[in-house]
């Protein structure tokens, strides 16, 4: 009886949470759509544990709906690319869900933790769609989904701080706009090849081999709509006051897997069928995507040196890491694209730790987290301190943490092409990386003011430290996030070669 | 489509934005109906008249897309009214005062 449902496995992780969702928004306890979450949550990793088992075995899923046929019908497709993001996917919702709920007990209504936790559920099942679909339409309705939902999440700060209405309402406005723009170009592709299935628009968009005007500009829109999703560099704006206001669960959620899920669709786009016309797809990259990432991480960084509020700061050191991803990807071969996704697996393990650990903060303080008020926090609060500093010294690439792995790959990339400039850049924006870590660091143990420690919350410092010590592990022992990274390159590159 | 992008850029009322937000979906959703229509082709229903058919699939796409427009529309709406209780106005540049006001 089981057989039957792990043979719908890859429909079932997205469909899971979508179905519990709606049913949980209705109970108004305060422990129960916690628990029931939890209990889906376990189920997806289950599943996802599965589908990694079928993939190692066969190498290639296509799960088609309904049993249509593609190109016909909707279709989900899970291979060596998108298998190593959907395992960190499951296990990473579940560690940051387990930890959510203390953090939501204190910023939101208790009576409105059925609905939070809805939202909650609706946004992982729409991310893991995008993770999974290989239908260039069903991927705007999960893009709108999931923004929706984490809106929705996003504006629940509003009881903290009501700037979190405008941050919420100014993502609406600007990622509608971007999602618009992603229709439009599907139309295009679509009148010009009539088909939405990825796998079949590659063949189609071959007949037109010289390239069509039309085509171009379809593929430039698509393009624009999942840059304003993904927030890279100049379309960013949105980012930062959503990640800052939102309640503190919320924000590890999306800065550890929002933005990276849609850079994963992005890359895959880019390299699975946009291959096709090298010359548009060098064009891009080396003229918009190289230099606009070389910005992103400078401008990021040098602004969030400037940021007197701990969660904004953070924001802005996003987009900085999401400029090293796309540059990694704007590389054409096989060590870049391959270090894009090490950064990817390894950036969320760090800003989900960093957001968790400021985010406890945010409720021992009982007020928004800026420098002056983490004071002596180190000693105050030694265990949530410790790991904080753990998941700051990744984020500059210190030696022994996964954020070193990520840099020695981004570095080995750029100098098997020869980029010393970029080199240059990345190595000046760790070092200002390090200015504006070290603020925290001296605020929380150098300052005059001394306290005696106090009792933290287990049931939320554990989750803290099970990203912590992941990321040591991975650190140490990175071979797990090398392989998955060097695989979905694998399927990827192969492409571009032949 | 341009038409709604200059309102939700020039106006200053976040209820003209989600107004000014519609127009440009909708605009979307027009082109991509438009993509639909074959020549001398009627309604995708099976009769012995008819020797050609428009596309039905745009349509269904669209009916799709028109969802989720709601959906967006409507969750701006519910934002706006939330910012006007908070902060009694939706003009952007009177928000944007009040918070200068309040962080001083």
């Amino acid at each position: 009886m089981f057989d039957i449902f792990l043979d719908d496995a890859p429909a079932l992780v997205v469909v899971l949470p979508l179905l519990i969702s709606a049913i949980i928004a209705f109970i108004s306890s305060k422990i129960w759509p916690w628990i029931i979450s939890i209990i889906t949550l376990l189920l997806h990793l289950f599943l996802s544990l599965h589908l990694l088992k079928e993939i190692s075995v066969s190498g290639l899923i296509i799960y088609e709906f309904g049993n249509w046929q593609p190109p016909w019908g909707i279709s989900f497709k899970i291979d060596g690319v998108n298998i190593g993001l959907q395992l960190l996917f499951s296990i990473f919702v579940l560690v940051s869900t387990f930890y959510s709920r203390k953090i939501f007990l204190n910023e939101i209504d208790y009576r409105d933790s059925g609905k939070a936790y809805s939202l909650w559920l609706l946004a992982v099942g729409s991310l893991n769609g995008i993770i999974l679909t290989n239908d260039i339409f069903n991927l705007f309705v999960f893009l709108e989904i999931s923004a929706l939902a984490s809106i929705s999440l996003i504006a629940l700060g509003a009881g903290q701080n009501r700037k979190a209405l405008l941050a919420a309402f100014n993502y609406l406005i600007i990622g509608a706009i971007g999602a618009t723009f992603y229709v439009i170009g599907v139309g295009f592709a679509y009148a010009m090849t009539g088909t939405l299935n990825m796998n079949d628009l590659v063949i189609q968009l071959a007949q037109y081999s010289d390239g069509q005007l039309a085509i171009f500009a379809g593929m430039s829109f698509m393009l624009i709509g999942l840059m304003v999703k993904a927030a890279i560099f100049p379309v960013h704006i949105w980012l930062p006051p959503a990640y800052s206001y939102a309640p503190s669960a919320v924000s590890t959620l999306l800065a550890a897997l929002a933005t990276k899920t849609i850079l994963y669709f992005f890359v895959r786009l880019l390299y699975e069928v946009f291959i096709i016309y090298p010359s548009y797809l060098s064009l891009f990259l080396d003229f918009v995507l190289y230099p606009l990432s070389l910005l992103a991480i400078f401008i990021g960084t040098v602004i969030a040196i400037y940021q007197d509020d701990i969660k904004k700061l953070l924001a802005f050191s996003s987009i900085a890491q999401i400029g090293y991803i796309t540059l990694a990807f704007s590389l054409k071969d096989h060590i870049g694209v391959a270090s894009g996704f090490v950064h990817i697996f390894n950036h969320a393990l760090i800003k989900g730790g960093l957001f968790m650990a400021v985010g406890y903060f945010a409720i021992l303080y009982k007020d928004r987290v800026t420098l002056n008020s983490l004071k002596g926090f180190g000693y105050k609060y030694p265990i949530t301190s410790f790991a904080l500093l753990i998941c700051g010294l990744s984020l500059i690439g210190l030696p022994l943490t996964n954020g070193f792995i990520s840099k020695l790959y981004l570095f080995q990339a750029l100098y098997t092409n020869q980029m010393y400039f970029s080199i240059a850049l990345v190595a000046v924006s760790s070092a200002l990386a390090v200015v504006y870590f070290w603020k925290i660091v001296e605020q929380m143990w150098f300052s005059e003011i001394k306290f005696k420690s106090e009792k933290e919350d287990a049931y939320i410092y554990l989750p803290i430290w099970i990203v912590t010590i992941s990321i040591i592990v991975f650190g140490i022992y990175s071979t797990p996030i090398i392989e998955f990274s060097n695989l979905s390159a694998d399927y990827l590159i192969s492409g571009y070669q032949n | 489509m341009v038409g709604g992008l200059f309102i939700i850029i020039t106006s200053q009322n976040y209820l003209k934005k989600v107004v000014g937000l519609a127009i440009f979906q909708t605009a979307v959703f027009v082109f991509f109906v438009s993509l639909a229509k074959v020549l001398d082709g009627t309604a995708p229903i099976l009769t012995k008249m008819a020797n050609a058919y428009s596309n039905p699939l745009p349509h269904v796409l669209i009916l799709t897309a028109i969802v989720v427009g709601v959906a967006t529309s409507a969750l701006g709406l519910a934002l706006v009214l939330q910012i006007y209780k908070n902060y009694e106005t939706i003009e952007e540049k009177e928000i944007e005062f009040l918070e200068l006001k309040s962080d001083k």
